[in-house]
């Protein structure tokens, strides 16, 4: 770093500073989830009515729609970091994408399961090939091939912009599916299991609530997993030696 | 070109060799069918309505059968380093490559396809054929993203799997609708087969460019 | 003049190359005119095999350039892809194939129609298995056909990684006077071994710790 104009970007791209920067900020994440979760609970256990036609077990939903939201957030994020470590070739982005992937398929995971336990008492069965659901399944199996191509490969770079690659074919084809899977679904079934008509402004408040305490569980984690990567990372390159250790001479002649 | 066509004809020529996997891809084909009518049972009326579904993945396992070693093959014994070496554009590689496994390993599985849909008293023959046509170089080119994904790994075949598996839903998805409408007297051109050659004109765009990226950097 | 390859010489500068993500060596420079042949030396892990691979085209440096002076091939600047030929470890020929079959592959994924294997088999004593599958040579004969290939593609600049590895004395002696060949009309070789190679007039490179110049 030889410039003087250092920017936000350029300071905290680099890893050493994102992790002092991050050590202070995961803390503050991490609380703000707790603190926000528990009211978000509150409100969406005690502090809102049961909905008219769904009883009680409307409840689900405060927890299920965020996490839907957030199981196609983290997918786009992290594309996005894909598509810089891939193009600006920068291992953060590279530690970022990685790093996002488990947390993808966490709230992936959460939406499948509050979304089966919504079925049973909403439609009466425990899964229901309901359009939504079905493309958050392929969603799922998407962050799970992710993640098994990251395993397989052994050498981080590489493995980087191999996953980069497979995410941002998977990213460009998420319309693709969502919509012949939307297509699927109004062929066999008819489309009035879709409609979730108790998502009203009743129930609003702790929906957002727990959505907001999602985003920070999400930054939080986030923080969490890329400091691990980093400092996995380090002890690696610690071990091997960074510097290149030959280089090309004349033979004499004999 | 020439060198294109090369490749083309010899990938080619080794599937339909002894040993090749073409024939081998087509009896594991009908194989698939069978066991799937085990398990419906053999009421001819219940079989002709699944009759495409039960061809179509049957047809989808059988290519996936095969892509992994697209790549995988030549890599190993070392010719892969001599194709990229010796070609400039690598995204018209994949192309060769990925329409080579088409004619190697998909088009044996349409030929015999009228014999298993016979089998299973399908009446509108036409219509499932042409949407496994036009569908399935969507198998190949796709499969070939996965494939030049994951030559170097020794459980590159699981990890295809795994991997395109999930892009496959919509040529699965418009594949048995069109075969399905076509059934009902739609005309070639109905929205699922459009849709379907929709999703194969974008793989012809995606595939080579995905795949020659992750060519470059596997063999870095 | 006799009709010999198009001439091409190859130059690195500043090459910096890593393998598996490690950076591995930095700082080289290298040129190679036609009609020379240097052989690449250096212990195991030091980076012949990498820095081949980077000056075929098949890996990017991670510092430096590499480049192909010379005519137009085919309307367009010489590249590693139109003026250099790799032998890596691998022979790259296909298995169920015939020594012929793999011969004619070649010859047209190199662009050349009706080259004359007759004399390129002869050379690397192959005449008499030009019907076995490839699968069925031994080491030392799938070693002669992976260099077959080199004069088969017609491309002045042969890049060589350990040509005569598990091949026999008169083998690698023909081996040599191929080189030897190559070069007198105008080509180019670098070749990476550990054996001696009897090379009239080759220059020879080391790759050699840093700070380790003699």
């Amino acid at each position: 770093m030889t410039t003087q104009q250092t920017s936000f970007w350029t300071r905290y791209a680099n890893p050493a500073a994102f992790q002092r920067l991050s050590a202070r900020i995961a803390p503050l994440a991490g609380g703000g989830a707790v603190a926000l979760f528990a009211v978000g609970l509150y409100f969406a256990l005690i502090g809102s009515p049961a909905a008219r036609d769904h009883g009680e077990a409307v409840r689900i939903l405060y927890a299920h729609v965020p996490a839907a939201w957030m199981s196609l957030a983290c997918y786009t994020y992290m594309a996005a970091a894909s598509l810089v470590g891939f193009v600006w070739k920068h291992p953060l982005a590279d530690v970022a994408a990685k790093s996002i992937a488990p947390i993808g398929a966490t709230f992936t995971a959460l939406t499948l399961i509050t979304g089966s336990l919504w079925g049973k008492p909403g439609w009466g069965a425990w899964w229901v090939w309901d359009a939504r659901v079905t493309s958050v399944l392929i969603l799922f199996f998407m962050y799970l091939g992710y993640m098994a191509l990251w395993n397989a490969i052994e050498e981080p770079t590489r493995a980087a912009r191999i996953a980069a690659i497979a995410c941002l074919v998977g990213f460009i084809n998420i319309p693709i599916i969502k919509f012949s899977v939307d297509w699927w679904n109004t062929l066999h079934q008819p489309a009035s299991f879709t409609k979730q008509g108790a998502v009203d402004g009743a129930i609003a408040l702790p929906t957002w609530l727990l959505f907001s305490a999602y985003v920070l569980a999400f930054f939080w984690m986030l923080l969490v997993n890329m400091n691990a990567e980093l400092a996995e990372r380090r002890a690696a390159r610690l071990e091997a030696g960074a510097r290149p250790t030959s280089t090309l001479v004349a033979e004499p002649a004999e | 070109m020439s060198a294109l066509v090369s490749v083309f004809s010899r990938d080619v020529e080794l599937a339909f060799r002894a040993g090749g996997g073409a024939a081998q891809g087509a009896v594991f084909f009908g194989l698939v069918t069978v066991m799937f009518v085990f398990g419906t049972g053999p009421e001819p009326g219940a079989l002709a309505r699944v009759a495409a579904p039960i061809l179509w993945t049957g047809a989808l396992l059988a290519s996936l059968l095969s892509l992994d070693r697209v790549f995988q093959a030549d890599f190993e014994d070392g010719s892969l380093d001599i194709l990229v070496q010796r070609t400039e554009t690598l995204e018209f590689l994949v192309l060769a490559k990925a329409f080579a496994h088409w004619v190697g390993a998909v088009l044996p599985l349409l030929v015999i396809t009228p014999v298993l849909a016979a089998m299973l008293n399908v009446e509108a023959m036409w219509p499932l054929l042409a949407s496994l046509l036009v569908g399935s170089p969507a198998l190949s080119l796709i499969g070939a993203i996965g494939a030049a994904l994951t030559f170097p790994l020794r459980r590159a075949n699981v990890l295809v799997t795994i991997l395109i598996g999930p892009l496959f839903a919509p040529v699965v998805i418009f594949g048995t609708g069109a075969a399905a409408d076509g059934a009902l007297g739609a005309g070639f051109g109905a929205p699922p087969l459009m849709l379907l050659a929709a999703v194969s004109l974008f793989s012809l765009i995606v595939a080579p460019l995905a795949g020659a990226a992750a060519i470059r950097f596997n063999l870095q | 003049m006799p009709s010999g390859p198009p001439r091409i010489t190859m130059t690195a500068r500043g090459v910096a190359g890593a393998r598996g993500g490690r950076p591995v060596f930095e700082g080289v420079n290298l040129s190679l005119a036609p009609g020379e042949a240097v052989v690449l030396r250096g212990a195991n892990g030091a980076g012949k095999t990498t820095l081949l691979r980077i000056l075929a085209g098949l890996a990017g440096p991670s510092a430096g350039a590499i480049e192909f002076d010379g005519p137009d091939m085919n309307g367009d600047p010489p590249t590693a892809a139109t003026a250099s030929v790799y032998l890596g470890h691998l022979d790259g020929a296909k298995g169920p194939m015939s020594v012929d079959r793999n011969l004619a592959f070649w010859a047209q994924l190199y662009g050349r129609r009706g080259a004359p294997f007759d004399d390129v088999k002869e050379r690397l004593f192959l005449s008499d298995l030009g019907r076995r599958p490839a699968a069925t040579l031994s080491a030392g004969q799938r070693r002669r056909l992976g260099l077959a290939r080199a004069l088969v593609s017609g491309r002045p600049v042969w890049l060589l990684d350990e040509p005569t590895a598990s091949m026999d004395s008169p083998s690698a002696a023909r081996v040599a006077e191929i080189i030897q060949a190559h070069c007198a009309s105008g080509g180019s070789a670098l070749i990476a071994t550990h054996e001696p190679m009897a090379l009239a007039g080759e220059r020879a490179f080391r790759m050699a710790a840093i700070g380790d110049a003699p």
